[in-house]
């Protein structure tokens, strides 16, 4: 299962380099599949209001509104319906590959099954809203899912009457029975809206609306599409024949030729155990959690910068409950927190400088302190000599997550605060640092790129301070597959400081943080020792 | 600018032709859901099963023990009994089912849905349902000569008042 999630993380990488090179890395549609998806909903949305002016519910007036505002008006209504058919298959792919794409990032699992689980309804809502929409029309597609669905229905003991006996003959099929499906097709998708609202409210500022650029190009190529290939009405429906053969939707009825083959009992089985597996995924295995963050109150003032950067709402302010002269403090909600450690970057207190005591921070990791992060820089440094010596912080889910020599590697490189760059330049512990993160299209901890970005370039608290040379550091955005970029990138900044000469006003480790240092790192292998 | 022109152009390109592949997949390749030269003929209809061979009279005892205003003299289960019913085609049993009553007490009428295919051209249908388990005969029966035509659905129904409906 690791290996088949780690291929398909490796895989999605190779297929998204060339889009970004397409697209641009703010643009790449497989970094924007939820916000593509939000705006697909509202193309949906939005056209079938305006169809819906056009639309006459009945067994004969709703054939023939279709086809008069497919053909006499095809330039407003009839391209209203194709965007609204092409829209909602494209909002299938979207969907179907932002699940894929979540599980082979590893994302699903742990603190993070609430979008999951709450993700799984959202598949149904959306298959429910296509196949009512599909049966508006009342042409021989219309037909044919409505007796294939009908007779599937009937194989549950839930209906009284077999509904599929509305579809015996031309005499048997009411008007009501359409306006019951328009009232579906209305209430579903406000349903489907309500899921994919509750699926996003365990992340700070979901990102709901794709760039302008992709939205515009989404829009553009759909509205291209639909006068290139305008959406098709087939025959009128006629309850004397049956539709032997359709063409079908491979989208969102792309189950039906399965479900022509198969019997019912196994069809509802099948979708009951598939539907159980995606409930239970995020525990199957359970993922072994990391300790949550902890807040120290001693060296915590309510700044509220970690909850400002916390990208999963699992940290808010308080009331002070200590007594100190500031009015509030911070508090982390264990179930939401990824341990991403980015709320210790943001610190004000997280600053490798301090030599009296233990380093303790304002909010820290527990099975990764700020005091061991330091200890494995120092260690790290050992490993670097000659001219050009440069250390990296990586980013576990970048490129530079294999360990190596002279290399630091952080769940998100935006743990690391700014100073921590400071403390290896100015300790003389190497001439330059290169800050390796996911790739630029899309942090694994949705934030932490731009958080370290804007901090590098003193946009954003905690800053970078001014006597950090700004050509010391060099920053790769590039994701697992992209390692030979990253030595290419690594090889180039080396020459560049060595041609740079040593970093100026430079001072060596002083004896106490090397014994401290030190003892952390003996603490860590006894730890190591003791644990299983 | 350049970047952002190079951007949509190819971008917009790639989306294009996503969009263009979609729009295709959304009504083909069609998909035939029944052979050629098949006809649809459905069985369905809805109906009780009779449980007067459950009734009986109540006893003068029983009835000296219920209130003057619910002395009825015959007693019934509340179960109806299941229907059953056969059809064949061309002199071929090819379905012969009990179908149970419906509710939870079971108490409703039995309901019949079944499909099947048959190829077009002339059958003679006949249909048979026993309503009451008490006797040994079909209490409904017909038969039809059909000339089924490609693609064409066709119905056997049953109302109470006139028997079996061929449409």
């Amino acid at each position: 299962m690791t290996s088949l999630r780690a291929t398909l993380k490796r895989g999605f990488d190779r297929v998204e380099r060339p889009l970004d090179t397409l697209f641009g890395s703010d643009w790449n549609p497989l970094a924007n599949l939820g916000p593509l998806g939000w705006f697909l909903f509202w193309i949906v949305t939005g056209t079938g209001v305006y169809l819906f002016i056009f639309f006459d519910t009945g067994v004969v007036n709703a054939y023939q509104s279709v086809k008069w505002l497919s053909e006499s008006h095809w330039f407003h209504a009839g391209l209203a319906r194709s965007l609204h058919r092409y829209a909602s298959d494209l909002m299938v792919i979207i969907m179907l590959v932002h699940l894929v794409r979540e599980w082979a990032f590893d994302r699903y699992r742990g603190r993070r099954w609430f979008s999951w689980i709450t993700g799984v309804p959202v598949i149904w809502f959306v298959y429910l809203s296509g196949i009512t929409g599909y049966w508006l029309v009342w042409d021989e597609l219309a037909q044919y899912v409505a007796l294939t669905t009908t007779e599937l229905l009937d194989a549950l003991p839930f209906f009284a009457e077999p509904i599929a006996r509305n579809f015996l003959t031309p005499e048997s099929l009411s008007g009501r029975f359409f306006t019951l499906m328009v009232f579906l097709h209305i209430a579903i998708p406000l349903l489907l809206l309500l899921m994919m609202w509750i699926h996003i409210q365990r992340i700070t500022s979901a990102r709901t609306r794709p760039p302008r650029g992709l939205s515009i190009l989404t829009l553009t190529a759909l509205v291209m599409a639909s006068f290139a290939l305008p959406a098709v009405l087939q025959g009128p429906a006629d309850l004397s024949t049956f539709p032997a053969r359709v063409g079908l939707d491979w989208f969102i009825l792309g189950l039906y030729p399965v479900i022509d083959m198969v019997p019912p009992g196994v069809i509802w089985t099948g979708a009951l155990l598939v539907t159980i597996l995606l409930f239970g995924l995020p525990w199957l295995p359970p993922r072994k959690e990391n300790a949550a963050a902890q807040v120290f109150l001693e060296f915590c003032n309510g700044c509220t910068r970690c909850e400002d950067d916390c990208p999963y709402t699992a940290i808010t302010m308080v009331p002070r409950s200590d007594g100190a002269p500031f009015p509030q403090e911070a508090k982390v909600d264990p179930d939401k927190c990824v341990t991403c450690g980015i709320c210790m970057g943001s610190c004000p207190s997280s600053t490798p400088f301090r030599r009296v005591g233990p380093l303790i921070t304002g909010i820290d990791l527990p099975d990764r302190r700020l005091e061991q992060v330091r200890a494995e820089v120092i260690a790290a440094a050992a490993d670097l000599s000659g001219p050009g010596r440069v250390m990296t912080i990586a980013c576990d889910h970048g490129a530079a997550a294999a360990p190596e020599k002279g290399r630091v590697v952080l769940p998100c490189v935006a743990m690391a605060p700014p100073s921590l760059f400071d403390f290896i330049l100015s300790r003389d512990l190497a001439d330059g640092v290169c800050i390796a993160g996911c790739a630029e299209r899309e942090c694994y901890n949705r934030l932490g790129g731009k958080w370290t970005e804007e901090r590098i370039a003193r946009m954003r608290d905690p800053q970078l301070r001014k006597r950090v040379p700004r050509e010391r550091l060099l920053t790769v955005w590039e994701g697992p597959s992209a390692s030979a970029v990253l030595d290419h990138s690594l090889d180039d900044f080396s020459e560049r400081l060595a041609a740079m000469g040593p970093m100026p006003n430079k001072s060596s480790l002083s004896p106490e943080e090397v014994r401290n240092a030190a003892s952390v790192a003996a603490l860590d292998v006894a730890d190591a020792t003791v644990l299983p | 600018m350049i970047r952002r022109l190079h951007h949509l152009s190819m971008g917009g390109t790639v989306t294009l032709v996503l969009c263009l592949g979609v729009a295709w997949l959304s009504a083909s390749p069609a998909w035939r859901s029944v052979p050629e030269n098949m006809a649809l003929v459905r069985l369905s209809f809805t109906h009780s099963g009779d449980r007067s061979a459950s009734c009986r009279d109540r006893t003068p005892e029983e009835l000296a023990k219920l209130p003057p205003n619910m002395r009825q003299t015959q007693i019934c289960d509340r179960r109806r009994p299941p229907i059953y019913v056969e059809l064949e085609v061309d002199g071929t049993l090819i379905y012969a089912e009990q179908s149970p009553p419906s509710g939870l007490a079971g108490s409703g009428p039995s309901r019949l849905y079944e499909r099947l295919l048959l190829p077009t051209g002339s059958h003679v249908l006949t249909v048979r349902m026993r309503d009451n388990p008490a006797s040994d005969t079909f209490g409904y029966a017909a038969t039809r000569n059909v000339d089924l035509k490609p693609r064409q659905s066709f119905v056997i129904d049953f109302r109470k008042e006139i028997g079996f409906v061929f449409e």
